[in-house]
């Protein structure tokens, strides 16, 4: 990954720990960053609520449905198979 | 996963000339290729167009399907490949290794700490924000997003396959796949505060 957080030994403050947060969702940070993520988060209730934000973000996007998507014409499909069949090209 | 098993039988009765397993794979995956192949191109009317396309390729395809990513996987796949060849939108390449962050550098001090913090909106989603409204404007930000963080995100939270599904269906590293995921979903943020915060 080209763009990388240096991660130095002290504390993280806040411009890093908005960038950590996805790395954090995923469990792929190391154990000792995640223990350093979550001690600011501990002390800071601005990244707390970010944290609390980028979740609810994550939720209300899985909550979009396609209701202006048509359902598929089943006709249609039964049409595009016969077609293909007839069309005599074998499966594969 | 009992539906991937599943799936697998359907192609393998399809395989071997099964007229309703098609039509029972077309209605379970149908809706998700159409909103998946949207996002690529100008109208829906193309997007029908691709996904009647990617289902002709499955049945010329079929039998080299090998088994080893789940049928959903492998249906992505090739809607992906056709939908990026039909795209008439901007290529928006944004170059991964592009720097971009998640919050506006202006929002922190000199040392790093928020001198703009977050504004409030979550406790409001529920009740003073319109879901309705909220949810045109969070698609519309979705639809806004540079193209390989919408497939992202749109894969990973909307369809909700696994990071590892979005890899092998958009042919990215677990690496990338995470920056993308990050940037999409940190942009989404910033669209809904914008929106609907209130210091």
């Amino acid at each position: 990954m080209p763009f990388k957080l240096r991660l130095s030994r002290r504390e993280l403050v806040c411009q890093q720990v908005v960038e950590l947060v996805t790395d954090y969702l995923e469990g792929s940070l190391s154990r000792s960053d995640r223990r350093r993520f979550e001690a600011h988060l501990a002390g800071c209730p601005h990244c707390t609520e970010y944290l609390v934000q980028m979740r609810a973000t994550i939720e209300l996007t899985g909550s979009l449905t396609a209701d202006d998507l048509p359902e598929p014409v089943q006709d249609e499909f039964i049409d595009l198979y016969r077609r293909w069949q007839a069309g005599g090209e074998p499966p594969g | 996963m009992a539906r991937d098993d599943d799936d697998a039988e359907l192609l393998a009765r399809l395989r071997a000339g099964d007229e309703q397993a098609f039509v029972i794979l077309v209605r379970r995956h149908h809706a998700a290729m159409l909103r998946l192949a949207r996002g690529y191109v100008p109208s829906m009317a193309v997007a029908e167009e691709v996904v009647q396309d990617t289902w002709l390729g499955v049945l010329r395809g079929i039998a080299g399907f090998e088994g080893r990513s789940s049928v959903r996987t492998w249906l992505l796949r090739i809607l992906v490949n056709r939908a990026r060849t039909a795209g008439t939108r901007e290529r928006r390449s944004v170059a991964i290794g592009h720097a971009e962050p998640a919050v506006d550098g202006s929002r922190f001090d000199e040392t790093g700490h928020w001198a703009q913090p977050p504004e409030h909106w979550v406790e409001d989603a529920d009740s003073r924000l319109d879901a309705a409204k909220l949810a045109d404007r969070l698609r519309s930000a979705v639809g806004d997003l540079p193209g390989r963080q919408r497939e992202v995100v749109t894969l990973r939270d909307i369809e909700g396959l696994t990071s590892e599904e979005v890899c092998s269906v958009l042919d990215i590293s677990e690496g990338n796949q995470r920056v993308l995921l990050h940037r999409g979903r940190s942009r989404l943020r910033q669209a809904l505060e914008t929106e609907f915060g209130r210091a």
